[in-house]
């Protein structure tokens, strides 16, 4: 099997136990992904899979073979930094940087899920299409903890920088 | 023996009477701080300049290294067993099948574990930094549930975690105290923080009271809390020719250092310590077992050892913040006037510690009153050691004191704001000594005005449909401190006709931006651009011990630089010599202008850095100085302070409590640098959200085991919990400290429990004094 990471193709892991997270960390050396939990509960370790954000603390590598998979080490970069990368230093939405790159990831796979027309829980109309108000990004966003208090910086981030058109 | 050195005794914690009687009564001028750093008046430089973080661009494209991210050629993985009885002993150990599993190269006991010296705990010395009066792995003796007791290595995580829990464990349970009415059956004492005792007597409290024509006698209680930093704890470590190297997350890399160095019998310089990203402290990422079992285990193993904490494993390893029951009660006149103060109450800790949550702190200068009585007493319970967690004592007692003045406002009748004011003192009520900066009334005037205060309603008043409306506040306050230690290493390298400057501090970044910081202060200290500024810092080789505790860092980092400035002044009017513009002159009479030295009243005479070192046939020149004993803390009350206004929305049906506004209206010394300051102020109010509302760590009170040992049963405060927080400060400068700033980590969390609370009153009508205010109290 191969996985397709940040457009490389890579083994799986010869132990069927193994996560993707732990794959990409220990494995292929891609340490941006953070682990804050293992289970879920955190978002730490948000990556896309096929643009979708998935967390891959819950997902074993192996059943991603075939599957496009990008880090934040793959984000598509203007220059250095992927315009939301960039947006994040500008709004200072991060401290100690850990929660980050989870962040980023979950953020752009959010915005996919928007323009996709995905109703949120605070979405009042379920048919209407999506406008991602600030309300609507804060709960999209509720799966990314953060610790050090960066939810307001995170937040301009998001919504100086990405999918304007959807924006309230 | 000289003043000096008394003073340095007296500032390690050693307070003597003798000493806390003769810095108050020395003249400013023999004070640090009695002559205002000229940085203060310096109003166009880069200090007050909104920056971005220096260490933005490696978080956020995910290059910067944690200290589960360093690889070394043999590494093997680490996973921890943990007991499952509050207190006895181990009796059988059936490790057969873990042994046995693939994989595995150690299973490490108490049995096989190698000889270790017992940690110094926090206290026992300078630089002790222990968690716990306790052994660790050297006995079959169990202190709380949840200890680790085995480690077990393997080639990888996955068979390292299964083979863990493969291991058995027999025990021979001993009487054990968890719960609270049996630990405070078995007695109470009184409470020791830093070598004082939590103990305030002035006037006759009680008495007063009893005479006082109004009064509140409330008692509040708040849960155990723990930090629940996004990064788990963990360790790299390997042995090299017989010394440790620890990649690890700390914050305090140089005490840290030192006390693993003693538990392996290692001089100082045989221990490698770096920290260069900590993801979130809090207080929480200092020295537990881990540290030395992973040491310990790559001993034995003579490979190096990852070592990372799961989630769960940081509950059972890592204390938090212990649960508090506080009385406050106040006696007034009609007109406002505190006649008394009583704030009292208990804290639980360890047989094997002595944290009591010292939560009187924030009341010893708060209010002026002609008597008071401060006590903080604990109980003992066997359970994992208690630890500082953000703003230790503050963020629960401003809870219980800020909630009880609400309560006397509504009692009086009188505004809330108005009745702080009202007794606002001009003096620390309880030490005497002049506050060496003060402006908590300019906090809550321009505070309550953009708040937009006056359209309070009032108890139960306000509706929007089934939601509740109402306004609260509260006072928040810290003190500023600095520790004694801190040094600064100061680099000039010569690249042609310019220097760049390397400034080193063994200090942590966690987040807070101290490295930016860092690099503005030492910029404008040296008259140099930012970009000419590297910073040093994560490393406990560096000279200095400075802890990022006690929101102190910053003012230990500045005094460490200015003391380490002077000294390259004077190093490089030696380097200088008879033919510079600056000869003859001594270091007083110069200072840094513009990348060189200029003659401070005539600086037509200057010389640049580079000239100097060029001159002087120098590629560099390096000072390392001590920052002065910080005895500002014993001649000036040394406080910063807010007031924090709040509006909530509490559900009529469910009981749910939305946070709609909040605002910090802040007065901390001058702002180095708004953007990051910003950041921090708000993350302590956020997680002051999380305290007021929903923040617990359940203890199981038959067998002492933590409920919820993960981010999915410990709530914390997600995006959606989190309003647009407003932030404003006063920015004036405190006239006796370095930049004239203060620490800002820990403020931001004070006072936000008691101005939630005081709004869900005044939305509902409603007065809960048990944290956290979960919606089936309002139900």
């Amino acid at each position: 099997m191969s996985l397709v990471i940040n457009g490389n193709a890579v083994a799986g892991p010869s132990d069927p136990r193994v996560s993707l997270l732990d794959h990409l960390r220990e494995t292929l050396h891609l340490t941006g992904t953070k682990k804050g939990c293992n289970q879920g509960a955190c978002g730490a370790c948000t990556v896309l899979v096929d643009g979708e954000r998935i967390l891959s603390c819950l997902a074993l590598a192996v059943q991603y073979d075939g599957r496009r998979i990008t880090t934040i080490e793959g984000l598509d970069a203007v220059g250095d930094l992927h315009p939301l990368q960039a947006a994040f230093i500008e709004y200072d939405a991060l401290q100690c940087g850990y929660c980050t790159p989870g962040q980023i990831c979950s953020a752009i796979g959010m915005v996919a899920e928007a323009q996709r027309g995905v109703p949120s829980h605070v979405s009042t109309d379920l048919a209407a299409g999506v406008t991602l108000t600030r309300a609507e990004i804060q709960e999209r966003m509720s799966g990314n903890l953060c610790r050090c208090g960066a939810h307001n910086g995170i937040i301009d981030a998001i919504r100086a920088t990405m999918a304007a058109e959807i924006m309230a | 023996m000289s003043i000096v050195d008394t003073a340095k005794q007296a500032a390690q914690g050693l307070v003597q009477g003798a000493m806390t009687k003769l810095v108050p009564l020395a003249p400013d001028s023999w004070i640090p701080g009695g002559r205002p750093d000229p940085l203060i008046d310096r109003k166009h430089g880069l200090i007050g300049t909104p920056l971005s973080r220096r260490d933005g661009a490696v978080k956020v494209k995910g290059e910067a290294r944690f200290a589960a991210e360093f690889r070394h050629e043999g590494m093997v993985y680490a996973a921890l067993a943990h007991a499952a009885i509050p207190r006895g002993r181990i009796t059988e150990i059936d490790s057969a099948a873990a042994e046995a599993a693939p994989g595995v190269v150690l299973v490490m006991t108490h049995r096989n574990a190698p000889r270790m010296n017992k940690p110094g705990v926090f206290g026992s010395s300078p630089t002790a930094v222990g968690s716990a009066d306790l052994s660790i792995l050297q006995d079959d003796r169990v202190h709380w549930n949840g200890q680790p007791i085995a480690c077990v290595l393997a080639e990888t995580q996955e068979q390292a975690d299964h083979a863990a829990s493969l291991l058995h464990f027999s025990y021979a349970a001993e009487p054990s105290t968890t719960s609270l009415d049996e630990a405070k059956a078995n007695g109470i004492e009184q409470g020791v923080f830093m070598g004082q005792p939590l103990l305030n007597r002035i006037g006759d409290a009680e008495a007063a009271l009893a005479a006082a024509p109004h009064v509140v006698d409330r008692r509040y209680r708040t849960p155990r809390h723990n930090h629940n930093a996004i990064e788990p704890h963990a360790a790299t470590i390997l042995w090299v020719d017989g010394e440790l190297v620890i990649h690890d997350a700390s914050q305090m890399v140089t005490a840290q250092a030192q006390t693993i160095g003693a538990v392996f019998d290692l001089e100082p310089g045989q221990v490698t310590l770096t920290s260069p990203y900590v993801g979130g402290g809090f207080g929480c990422k200092g020295l537990w077992d881990h540290q030395i079992i992973g040491a310990a285990a790559a001993k034995l193993a003579g490979r190096p050892v990852r070592m990372t904490l799961s989630r769960e494993g940081v509950y059972r390893v890592v204390g938090g913040r212990t649960l508090t029951e506080q009385r406050v009660a106040i006696g007034a006149s009609a007109d406002g006037a505190f006649d008394t103060i009583i704030h009292s109450g208990l804290s639980i800790m360890t047989p094997h510690n002595n944290m009591p949550e010292p939560f009187i702190l924030g009341t010893r200068p708060a209010y002026a009153c002609p008597n008071i009585t401060l006590q903080v007493e604990v109980a003992r319970m066997n359970m994992l050691a208690n630890t500082f967690m953000r703003a230790p004592g503050e963020a629960v007692g401003t809870f219980a004191l800020e909630s009880a003045i609400d309560e006397l406002a509504v009692d009086l009748g009188l505004d809330p704001v108005a009745l702080r004011i009202r007794n606002e003192p001009d003096k620390d009520p309880t030490s005497g000594l002049p506050f060496s900066s003060r402006h908590i009334v300019d906090a809550w005037r321009s505070g309550a005005e953009r708040f937009g205060w006056a359209a309070r309603g009032a108890p139960g008043e306000r509706r929007d449909g089934e939601w509740q409306v109402g306004m609260g506040c509260a006072t928040g306050t810290y003190p500023y401190y600095r520790m004694p230690g801190a040094q600064a290493r100061i680099t000039l390298i010569r690249e042609g006709k310019a220097v760049r400057a390397k400034i080193e501090v063994a200090a942590a970044e966690m987040g807070m931006g101290t490295a930016t910081t860092t690099a503005i202060v030492g910029a404008e200290r040296l008259a140099l651009s930012m970009d000419r500024i590297e910073v040093g810092y994560g490393d406990a080789s560096i000279p200095g011990a400075i802890m990022a505790g006690g929101s102190q860092q910053t003012a230990a980092i500045g005094a460490a630089i200015i003391a380490a400035h002077n000294a390259l002044v004077a190093e490089l009017l030696k380097l200088a010599g008879n033919d510079s513009p600056l000869a003859g002159l001594s270091a007083d009479d110069v200072g840094s202008e513009d990348g060189g030295l200029a003659k401070l009243d005539d600086p037509d005479r200057r010389e640049s850095y580079a000239s100097i070192l060029a001159r002087a046939q120098r590629d560099s020149i390096t000072v390392t100085e001590a920052a002065s004993p910080p005895l500002e803390q014993l001649h000036w009350s040394m406080h910063s302070h807010s007031a924090i206004f709040c509006e909530v929305r509490v559900n009529a049906v469910t009981g749910e409590t939305r946070v709609s506004r909040i605002l910090g209206s802040f007065d901390c010394g001058r702002i180095l640098n708004p953007k990051t300051a910003r950041s921090q102020f708000r993350g302590g109010i956020i997680m002051g959200l999380g305290l007021a509302l929903m923040e617990e760590t359940q203890f199981d009170e038959r067998n002492g085991r933590v409920m919820n040992p993960s981010l999915a049963e410990y709530h914390i405060p997600v995006h959606l919990d989190v309003p647009e927080i407003d932030v404003i400060w006063t920015d004036n400068p405190d006239p006796h400290t370095p930049m004239g700033a203060h620490g800002i980590g820990e403020i931001g969390i004070t006072g936000v429990a008691a101005a939630v609370a005081n709004a869900i009153y005044n939305a509902t009508g409603k007065r809960i004094r048990d944290l956290p205010i979960t919606l089936d109290k309002l139900l």
